[in-house]
């Protein structure tokens, strides 16, 4: 820190930042402001506020279809619907690894984009997967059907009592 | 003298052809004197981002291998098939296959020109990786060039996202699956916010494939975005990238050479090549001034010689077999087309392209350190060795400090021992999710074969730094290191993973369905 003011150094010395150097610096610093403000202000656009999509809420028909012990896979909705004595309950063939869709194997479900292994109820017993399948919940339409919310996560073992 | 103004039209007019020449050439002629070529370099706005003298060294086709050029032509072959496939192709869900359909089987010449932009892709990425190796193992990235050498990397970063981007167009099966596995690993990062259960709050992953499709699945919102970043945003990017790292070149001196490379004047031509011609005017030297180590001015033996025409000859000749090979190959290789994009199917295996492949290897481990940690890792230390390695030598010289050799086959050698010892253990045992059924994910995104090898790898290297003595050669082994890996998990994951990425010997057991 220089000395305290002394009234004859101080036209000679010239000050730390002079006054045309600070606004020399004030105006660049606002110019990159701007620049960055409006940077972020583009890069929001991309950035979807709305996600298009159809909803995924499927009627799968009556309970009467699905007996105890059945299975049946949803092609088109990539879910896999079992029955057993508990109830009825949904699983999602959607892989949590990187969004294949899983198969049936023998000891559950089988991925064929990266190899994970799944359990008979969707739990994780070998490759990348870093979650089970997810269980989505299962309602009942007013006109009698079954619906699968597959936006809806529950938790495992939720059966829905037909 | 009738001077009419009349007179001076039909005269002006008779003359035409010539001064429409001069004003367009500036020379109007083929350059004849050192000084008018050096003029037909300066005064070309295509060709003055060449200095207009080269060192005969540049021009020995064994430093260069001509790859970077080789990138370069690929890259305008792209351009110039992209732009006709454009006419017909349809940026829509709805209409994409069948418009790849009818360039494939009824446009004239649109089969043809499919493949040449494909084969076209592939070199490109072939030339691009082989020219970062060149350029390494010439050590051509020091000083005064360590930014052309990031310039590179990102050219590198560009030259993936256009092929990446590019494979979803055709709305196939590869382009689906490829596509939808693509947008899941930029939203890996998710993997470990999970792991540490603060997605509500901090999820970068969500938000980069939101970005990248649109939508949370892949749609037309994911195609009209992937169509935008292809045609228009990353070929522009890559543009002004390639015109900024070839300026450089110039800026930087040429390409990379020793001091006195040739030891003393060469013989050329017969000739002997002095620096400039004797009556040198001024100007004409001034031109022919590239920054290097010395100023050519007054000085000894340089063995430079003219970019017109050697030069140019020489970027012809690449140019020219790059068109020949693309064309051969799309000659005889049809582009590959499968059904249309199905959603509830994946092709099994659903195999990235080939570049991809090893990544793909890695993201079988975990998708966050497969598809983000370990390729940033990557980048940032394929980033940082300019800076790191700053003691000069060995600039342009293929593998030219000394013990670089020995340094280079005993990391080949290493690595090779390495990576498949990992990858047999892998198949054979499995990871920590077969042992510990219930192991918390964060265990398997810190542990796993692809982290394993990155500390082998790096291992390796400060072994090498420390028993070497040397930088250099500690940047080569891990440079020879990433590239072994590189190759040979792009090899295995291309030839020994089959349906549900089961390990086979060969494609041809992969069982039928």
């Amino acid at each position: 820190m220089p000395a305290p003011n002394q009234q004859g150094e101080s036209r000679l010395a010239s000050p730390r930042v002079s006054r045309r150097s600070f606004l020399s610096l004030a105006s660049l610093g606002s110019f990159f402001a701007a620049i960055g403000v409006a940077a972020a202000g583009m890069l929001r656009l991309p950035n979807p506020t709305v996600l298009p999509g159809p909803v995924r809420r499927y009627k799968i028909g009556h309970a009467e279809e699905y007996p105890v012990g059945s299975e049946r896979r949803l092609e088109a909705e990539s879910v896999f619907i079992f029955r057993d004595a508990a109830g009825l309950y949904a699983v999602s063939a959607v892989c949590t690894h990187l969004g294949c869709i899983v198969s049936r194997s023998a000891e559950g479900f089988a991925c064929p984009c990266h190899g994970s292994r799944f359990g008979a109820t969707g739990e994780v017993l070998s490759g990348p997967a870093p979650r089970p399948l997810p269980w989505l919940e299962v309602t009942r339409a007013p006109d009698g059907q079954l619906v699968v919310l597959a936006d809806n996560e529950v938790s495992e073992g939720t059966r829905f009592r037909v | 003298m009738a001077d009419t103004a009349a007179r001076e039209f039909l005269h002006n007019l008779r003359h035409l052809p010539q001064t429409f020449k001069d004003a367009w050439l500036r020379l109007g002629k083929v350059p004849e004197s050192e000084r008018e070529e050096s003029q037909a370099t300066f005064h070309n706005f295509f060709l003055h981002i060449h200095s207009v003298r080269v060192h005969l060294r540049t021009l020995n086709p064994t430093l260069t291998l001509g790859l970077g050029l080789i990138a370069t032509a690929s890259f305008i072959i792209l351009t110039i098939t992209g732009v006709l496939l454009m006419v017909y192709y349809k940026p829509s869900t709805e209409l994409a296959y069948q418009s790849m359909k009818d360039i494939h089987f009824t446009v004239a010449t649109g089969r043809f020109m499919r493949n040449l932009h494909r084969w076209s892709a592939h070199l490109m990425v072939v030339a691009v990786f082989a020219h970062m190796a060149r350029v390494f193992f010439t050590a051509s990235y020091k000083k005064p060039r360590e930014f052309n050498w990031l310039i590179g990397l990102a050219m590198l970063v560009t030259t993936l996202g256009l092929s990446f981007t590019g494979y979803l167009l055709p709305w196939d099966q590869l382009a689906y699956w490829a596509i939808t596995i693509g947008a899941n690993i930029a939203n890996s990062p998710r993997e470990l916010t999970d792991a540490l259960g603060i997605t509500a709050w901090l999820d970068p992953g969500g938000f980069q494939k939101r970005l990248l499709l649109g939508a949370n699945y892949v749609g037309e919102d994911a195609l009209i975005r992937f169509y935008v970043l292809h045609v228009f945003v990353l070929p522009l990017v890559l543009l002004i990238l390639v015109s900024v790292h070839f300026w450089r070149i110039r800026k930087d001196g040429g390409l990379a050479k020793p001091e006195d490379p040739m030891g003393g004047l060469a013989e050329w031509g017969g000739e002997r090549r002095p620096v400039f011609e004797p009556l040198a005017t001024k100007t004409y030297g001034l031109m022919a001034v590239v920054k290097g180590r010395r100023p050519p001015v007054n000085r000894g033996p340089e063995n430079t010689v003219m970019s017109w025409p050697h030069l140019f000859w020489a970027e012809m000749a690449v140019f020219m077999l790059t068109v020949a090979v693309t064309l051969i190959l799309s000659f005889y290789f049809d582009a590959p087309l499968k059904e249309i994009a199905n959603p509830s199917v994946p092709e099994n295996p659903a195999k990235a392209p080939w570049y991809f492949l090893g990544l793909q290897e890695l993201v079988s481990y975990s998708a966050f350190t497969g598809g983000v940690l370990i390729p940033l890792i990557a980048l940032v230390g394929l980033g940082l060795i300019p800076f790191l390695d700053r003691k000069p030598g060995g600039e342009g010289v293929w593998v030219g400090t000394p013990g670089e050799r020995q340094v280079a086959w005993q990391s080949l050698l290493y690595a090779l021992a390495v990576t498949v010892g990992l990858l047999a253990f892998t198949i054979n045992f499995g990871w920590l999710r077969h042992w510990f059924p219930n192991i918390h994910q964060l265990w398997i995104i810190v542990i796993n074969p692809g982290t394993l090898l990155v500390l082998l790898y790096a291992g390796w290297s400060l072994l090498v730094l420390q028993r070497r003595n040397s930088v250099r050669l500690a940047a080569v082994a891990l440079f020879t290191c990433f590239l072994v890996g590189f190759t040979l998990l792009t090899y295995f994951a291309t030839v020994h993973r089959g349906p549900n990425w089961e390990f086979y010997w060969w494609p041809s057991q992969w069982p039928v369905h």
